[in-house]
């Protein structure tokens, strides 16, 4: 409680430095006169943002980050990547450190309204899931009854972990662990019967076990965690250009625009909406107050939506995520970006 | 005495004439069997305890040492690591696994520079360089004291080395201090020595405030000298580290020496701001105060000044840290005897005479220990930026973890990480000793 007061006092003030900010320029105005893109990523978590081995920042979040940069500024790697914390990232963005906060976040109400921030879609529908070791023999999370749990303190899957067990009768002894690091640990040491974050992060950590195979992710999902990009309340236009650069990633999967042809598929196909899309045909571009090859910029920086996917965390990957939810509207997934036109 | 040994001997026949050869003692009473007698079985109860140390730390090496010893070193990630170890047969043959020190070979760079351009490599190495030898005259009196130039021009040669940008940055704030100096050394006489201590303070912070910036790029137009420049973001690993932990050290201690004798003063106001200072920055965790940094000196500047947030942390390392020095100092003044003050004053030294030539070097001398202490401290306590999202060696770690090659890696880089921070701290407290030895001049 006394956080979230807290917090909220930081974002009323920050929304104020917002409005003071936007005074002067607005955000696009600020980016391009930098001539960077401050964008705050985490501090590192497998596939979505870590710096490599040569300090490059590699991550399905970061590809956000880069297409938003080379839709802006025609150049992916004009990006300041700002490494924010779960404690510094709201105010980071409120107080105009970043211009944008691609950083697994999950929109909530309170996030959305009370912090005074504008969370402009949805790049990874995630969800809490639930890993145990294959010999215990558990097909289902109801079978869980009684087990011990290594649980992050003080986020929000604690809160799931606690409402879930609750609302079918179990009960659960809880291993109270800080990091994620710490959790592999003390799952693997037998710590714990079950270990529980989101899937993405299940994953993550089953991919680097010695020996996968013997951990089996449940089929269970008991929470809705979708993480998107966000931006600080008041500055709308900016708003619609990083919402609209990552529909046209997702749009650019739908229409079959990929890296490799984005360079001429804009002036052969017949398609309007592609040509729309990439600014051979229409104004949107001018609209958004970018160049008509906004779009094509942003896709070419590291591709469409599925090529970022299956780059960081695909099933190529060792991660191997499915895409499940994340698949396009037309394979059953919930992606579905607006028209272009 | 020889005289009458040499009569004894003509009347009794068997005493011998000459000496012995000195033989060596029984082996049960000297040498290593002695110690080993005395020390480790001197009763049967000791002996068991002996017996029962010795084995624990024979089981803990027994499952420390092949593990450590028999590490891979040349591998691209942690699965390549698994590989090797099993193509090896370690994992069966020594019954458990083995360290993976690969990636130490592999992030070495990011773990010792962060982000720092790799073909700048060589100026945090020259800074590092330089502040040994800068440092050393301070150190080990025995060095020339010519050498003391070079500790004086040390703070503004590194800061230029590591951060680079125009040549007269660095000079044009070092003209603050000579201004001020210069204050000190011309003003006494015309304005008092009260005036000219508070001129000495106000002329360069002025001077910083209103005359730098223009300065700089007056000069810079004029005569473009420099060298690349270095973003804040880029430092990371153990140069971020080295930064945060030395400039700490470095300006928290004159400013502890202020706030301790602040708080012995009369003055009222001057007592009452150092007393205030030193209990809420003392008050409050140092987590806290970077977390204040970090996020609320951002709402509290005008918007679009970008303050930037290294200096903001080393700010608050070097407040946090010179309110503890200046109570370990305080003890040193407390501890020392009336009379030292009396005596002080007796010879007609003023204020500032007698702290410089009588008190400050008792205290500070009673106070090595606790201001080594402190520093130690303080030097461990930079890994806590981690927490506002700096890349520190702790915070590489988890970065480095978060790369899919390494992911599942922790006691290797721990262990390195804690290592390093052994040898720096126990640099420090050995130094500490060795001061304390040769400065002892009471009677024990």
């Amino acid at each position: 409680m006394k956080k979230s007061v807290f917090l909220g006092t930081l974002a009323i003030a920050g929304a104020a430095a917002g409005y003071a900010s936007a005074q002067d320029g607005g955000t696009l105005a600020q980016v391009q006169e930098r001539g960077t893109l401050n964008c705050g990523v985490t501090t590192g978590l497998t596939g979505f943002a870590a710096p490599d081995a040569n300090g490059e920042w590699q991550g399905f979040d970061v590809g956000v980050c880069r297409a938003v940069a080379a839709a802006v500024l025609g150049d992916p790697s004009a990006v300041e990547f700002v490494p924010t914390t779960g404690q510094t990232r709201f105010t980071a963005l409120a107080s105009g450190e970043i211009d944008l906060l691609a950083r697994n976040t999950t929109w909530t109400f309170s996030r959305d309204v009370d912090l005074a921030f504008e969370f402009v879609g949805v790049n990874y529908y995630d969800g809490q899931g639930f890993m145990v070791p294959r010999e215990l023999g558990v097909s289902s999370a109801l079978e869980l009854d009684g087990a011990t749990v290594c649980i992050q303190t003080g986020t929000t899957t604690e809160l799931n972990l606690a409402d879930f067990f609750s609302s079918n009768n179990m009960s659960y002894e809880p291993v109270p662990i800080e990091t994620n690091a710490e959790a592999q640990q003390q799952y693997l040491a037998g710590a714990c019967d079950v270990y529980t974050t989101d899937a993405s992060g299940l994953a993550a950590t089953r991919a680097t076990f010695e020996d996968p195979t013997a951990h089996v992710v449940l089929p269970e999902i008991v929470s809705k965690e979708p993480l998107g990009p966000l931006v600080r309340h008041g500055d709308n236009e900016w708003g619609d250009i990083v919402r609209w650069t990552l529909n046209a990633l997702i749009s650019a999967e739908e229409l079959g625009v990929t890296s490799a042809n984005v360079g001429e598929i804009g002036g052969t196909t017949e398609n309007p909406e592609i040509r729309r899309l990439l600014g051979t045909e229409g104004e949107l571009g001018a609209m958004l107050g970018l160049d008509a090859d906004w779009a094509a910029n942003a896709i070419a920086a590291g591709g469409n939506y599925g090529e970022l996917f299956e780059g960081n965390i695909g099933e190529a990957t060792p991660i191997g995520l499915a895409r499940g939810l994340n698949a396009q509207w037309t394979d059953g997934g919930l992606l579905y970006s607006p028209p272009f036109r | 005495m020889s005289e009458l040994h040499s009569e004894t001997a003509l009347d009794t026949a068997y005493v011998r004439t000459e000496m012995l050869p000195e033989q060596t003692p029984p082996v049960t009473v000297s040498g290593p069997i002695k110690w080993a007698r005395e020390n480790l079985f001197s009763s049967v109860w000791n002996a068991l305890m002996t017996i029962i140390s010795i084995y624990v730390i024979y089981v803990v090496l027994v499952a420390i040492l092949p593990w450590m010893l028999n590490g891979i070193w040349d591998a691209g990630s942690l699965n390549e690591c698994r590989e090797i170890r099993d193509a090896r047969g370690g994992s069966g043959e020594h019954g458990h696994d083995v360290a993976c020190w690969a990636v130490l070979v592999d992030r070495w760079d990011q773990l010792m520079f962060g982000f720092y351009p790799s073909d700048l490599y060589w100026r945090p190495i020259l800074a590092l360089a330089l502040f040994l030898t800068a440092i050393a005259p301070v150190l080990y009196d025995s060095l020339p004291r010519k050498m003391l130039i070079l500790t004086a021009l040390m703070p503004f040669l590194c800061f230029w080395l590591l951060w680079g940008g125009s040549i007269w940055t660095p000079i044009v704030v070092a003209l603050g201090f000579v201004l001020g100096w210069a204050v000190v050394k011309f003003g006494e006489g015309t304005l008092g020595s009260m005036l000219a201590t508070i001129g000495a303070i106000l002329v360069p912070i002025l001077f910083w405030m209103y005359l730098t910036g223009p300065l700089i790029s007056g000069l810079h137009s004029i005569l473009p000298i420099g060298i690349q420049a270095v973003e804040s973001r880029a430092f990371g690993g153990f140069l971020l580290a080295f930064v945060i932990g030395a400039s700490g050290i470095i300006l928290s201690m004159p400013l502890g020496v202020i706030l301790a004798l602040g708080r012995q003063s009369d003055l009222f106001i001057i007592n009452k701001c150092s007393v205030i200072f030193i209990e809420v920055i003392r008050g409050v965790p140092l987590i806290v105060w970077l977390f204040t940094a970090q996020l609320l000196l951002g709402y509290f500047l005008p918007p679009g000044s970008n303050f930037d947030l290294m200096v903001r942390v080393i700010i608050m390392v070097t407040l946090f840290s010179s309110a503890y020095i200046a109570e370990v100092i305080r003890g040193g003044l407390a501890a020392l005897p009336r009379g030292q003050y009396e005596g002080a004053d007796s010879l007609g030294l003023n204020y500032w005479q007698s702290m410089q030539l009588i008190i400050l070097p008792q205290a500070l001398k009673i106070s090595i220990p606790g201001i080594v202490s402190s520093f130690i401290g303080l030097f461990k306590d930079t890994v806590l930026v981690v927490f506002i999202g700096l890349f520190d060696p702790i915070g590489f770690s988890n970065a480095i973890r978060a790369d899919t090659d390494w992911n599942g890696i922790y006691w290797e880089l721990f262990i390195f990480i804690g290592l390093c921070f052994f040898i720096c701290c126990f640099g420090m407290s050995r130094y500490s000793q060795y001061l304390e030895r040769k400065l002892a001049t009471d009677h024990r």
